[in-house]
């Protein structure tokens, strides 16, 4: 900073400014090899600060576990694999990825607010009305959860960060999860062209 | 030692120091949401050969992530024992990564990307969302009927150079060029398919491209320190130890850790089988030298409040052993002073001694005779504190754990 512009009502400048940050035209996308080498800074980092790599599922897991564990705690006790994050008295926020998964929302919305790309809106197919949209990103939403909890990670916690540290297993869940989605992906065409 | 990882909870606190998780947690949602992957038409796109985004994203944050790591810890700054590598489970990885790519070409986004799709209000990344909380609450009330399979086909922490028996470095040099090969391809079928004009692309993904190999080539050439290199750079601090005597704990002290409940304490007996099955402390476990090091990722993996404690007849084995234990960064390792000859001489009865004291023996061996090999059938395999009362200088410190705090996704 290197001069200080004084404005003689700046709570009307303020309120301006807020404005044309929510109205401001939306930015491009940066390209993709620089998206790749920032995400692969925020890995290395969080891998060498940390020990821990990224993740987003486990977040999302803890916070459901959350709910159930305050609508139902003894079911929770009672069935092994929740109570091993809540059972009894353990906290199931007391957790890094817990953590990792709040601070992507909060920065993803930073992101879109900056970049001029936060607006209600549904992305689909050219030829794919809303509800059907809605109903397909739920159904696949619910395949995605299962799956990420059965293979113990998502594309985040497995194939990004297992990737990165050469795991077997998160090669071969990679391998998987591309795999699939190519295999099927002719069947339904229709959903994205 | 390396400096890196940190022992966040240890210099900030434990809930303050979840503000780096945070943080990191920023840095990730801003960068997918920059690169596009608040779109799921263009997570879609992928799968249709015309827009290879997420492929270019994905493999090149691994490659540059890894190339990094590697580099770091073949340089000696950053840990690789304390970095989290995600435990492989083959057969439910695989069948929960087919589960998930149908939901990624269905619901187009992975679990990560609907959140922040989510965040900058997208509707289909809401409803996403909202069902990957339904798949997780679906998991959490089904695993328990199939809980053998997802426990199944446990390889631990196993890694592609160690699968493939190559150099850490060759690995990642392969890795890299695959990436690389796999960008330029994606870039024809962009060309082909997406109808995209290769000449806009930005000159500078080759000069990037050029950093990247010559980083993994880097890798290549310093290699990874073995278990002989981390002991010359911690032999100073550590050898000191051990001359002062400061990690051999007296027989007394190890059983009254044995009867402290705060504290889960691992003894690994060193001897030979033979010596092992003619006597062994109760719940000692049998690690021979040469197998030894297979067993420290999961030492890694034990809660904070893990001693170890390595034993042989004397000292001289143990004493080998402990040096790769702390090679490996395993914290809060000690040795059993004077070894299971100074453990009979303290607990079992004289008469027993005297009798069975053997005489001109060499070093490490059992100076005693066993008439049979009744392991850990004899009373002096489980003393009671009670019965004795010892004193000695007490030694034992718990060290902080570094590194991650369990469980990648988890």
């Amino acid at each position: 900073m290197t001069t200080i512009t004084t404005s003689a009502t700046p709570k009307h400048a303020f309120k301006q400014r807020l404005l044309a940050l929510v109205q401001r035209q939306a930015r491009p996308y940066v390209h993709p090899y620089k998206a790749a080498i920032l995400l692969g800074l925020v890995l290395f980092g969080a891998f060498f600060i940390t020990g821990n790599g990224l993740g987003a599922s486990g977040g999302i897991n803890r916070l459901l576990v959350v709910i159930e564990d305050a609508l139902y705690p003894s079911h929770v006790d009672r069935t092994a694999y929740l109570a091993t994050m809540a059972g009894g008295e353990s906290n199931p926020l007391d957790s890094w990825v817990v953590f990792v998964t709040i601070g992507l929302v909060i920065g993803g919305f930073t992101s879109g607010l900056v970049n001029g790309r936060l607006n209600i809106t549904t992305n689909r197919g050219p030829h794919v009305p809303v509800k059907v949209r809605w109903v397909m990103a739920f159904i696949g939403g619910a395949f995605m959860g299962y799956g990420a909890r059965l293979a113990r990670g998502c594309t985040s916690g497995q194939a990004l960060s297992g990737g990165a540290v050469l795991s077997v297993g998160s090669w071969a869940f990679m391998l998987a999860v591309f795999a699939s989605a190519y295999a099927l992906a002719y069947f339904v065409r229709k959903l994205w062209n | 030692m390396a400096p890196f990882p940190l022992a966040l909870q240890d210099i900030l606190g434990h809930w303050p120091a979840y503000l780096v998780y945070l943080l990191i947690g920023f840095a990730f949602g801003y960068v997918l949401e920059i690169g596009g992957f608040a779109d799921s038409r263009k997570l879609a796109a992928q799968f249709y050969f015309k827009d290879l985004t997420v492929l270019k994203v994905m493999f090149g944050a691994i490659i540059t992530a890894m190339v990094l790591i590697f580099l770091a810890s073949g340089l000696g700054l950053l840990d690789y024992n304390l970095v989290y590598v995600n435990p492989t489970y083959l057969w439910p990885g695989i069948i929960g990564g087919l589960i998930m790519g149908v939901g990624f070409i269905v619901g187009g986004f992975c679990p990560g990307t609907s959140l922040v799709s989510a965040a900058v209000l997208k509707l289909d990344g809401i409803f996403f969302a909202f069902g990957v909380f339904f798949g997780i609450f679906l998991f959490g009330e089904t695993v328990g009927t199939y809980e053998e399979f997802w426990n199944s086909s446990y390889l631990g922490r196993f890694t592609l150079p160690e699968w493939l028996n190559l150099p850490t470095g060759i690995i990642v040099l392969i890795v890299v060029v695959m990436a690389l090969l796999m960008f330029w391809g994606g870039e024809l079928l962009e060309k082909k398919v997406g109808k995209r004009d290769l000449a806009q692309e930005p000159k500078w993904r080759y000069r990037a491209a050029a950093a990247v190999i010559i980083g993994a080539v880097a890798v290549v050439a310093i290699g990874q320190p073995t278990t002989a290199d981390r002991w010359t750079t911690i032999e100073p601090v550590e050898g000191a130890r051990l001359a002062n005597r400061e990690v051999q704990i007296h027989p007394g002290e190890l059983l009254d850790k044995l009867h402290d409940p705060t504290l889960q304490v691992i003894m690994l007996d060193v001897r030979s089988e033979a010596d092992y099955n003619l006597f062994h402390i109760r719940d000692a476990r049998h690690v021979p030298p040469t197998t030894l090091p297979e067993i420290i990722p999961a030492l890694h993996e034990k809660p904070a409040n893990m001693l170890i404690v390595v034993m042989s007849n004397d000292e001289t084995a143990a004493t080998e052993a402990w040096k790769l234990l702390r090679a490996a960064s395993v914290p809060s390792a000690y040795i059993l002073e004077g070894g299971i000859n100074n453990w009979l001489a303290t607990f079992s009865d004289e008469e027993f001694r005297e009798m069975a004291l053997k005489t001109n023996t060499t070093n490490d061996t059992l100076v005693y005779t066993f008439p049979s090999a009744l392991g850990s059938r004899y009373e002096w395999a489980e003393p009671n504190p009670a019965h004795y009362t010892l004193t000695y200088t007490p030694k034992v410190k718990l060290e902080i754990k570094r590194g991650p705090g369990g469980g990648g996704c988890g």
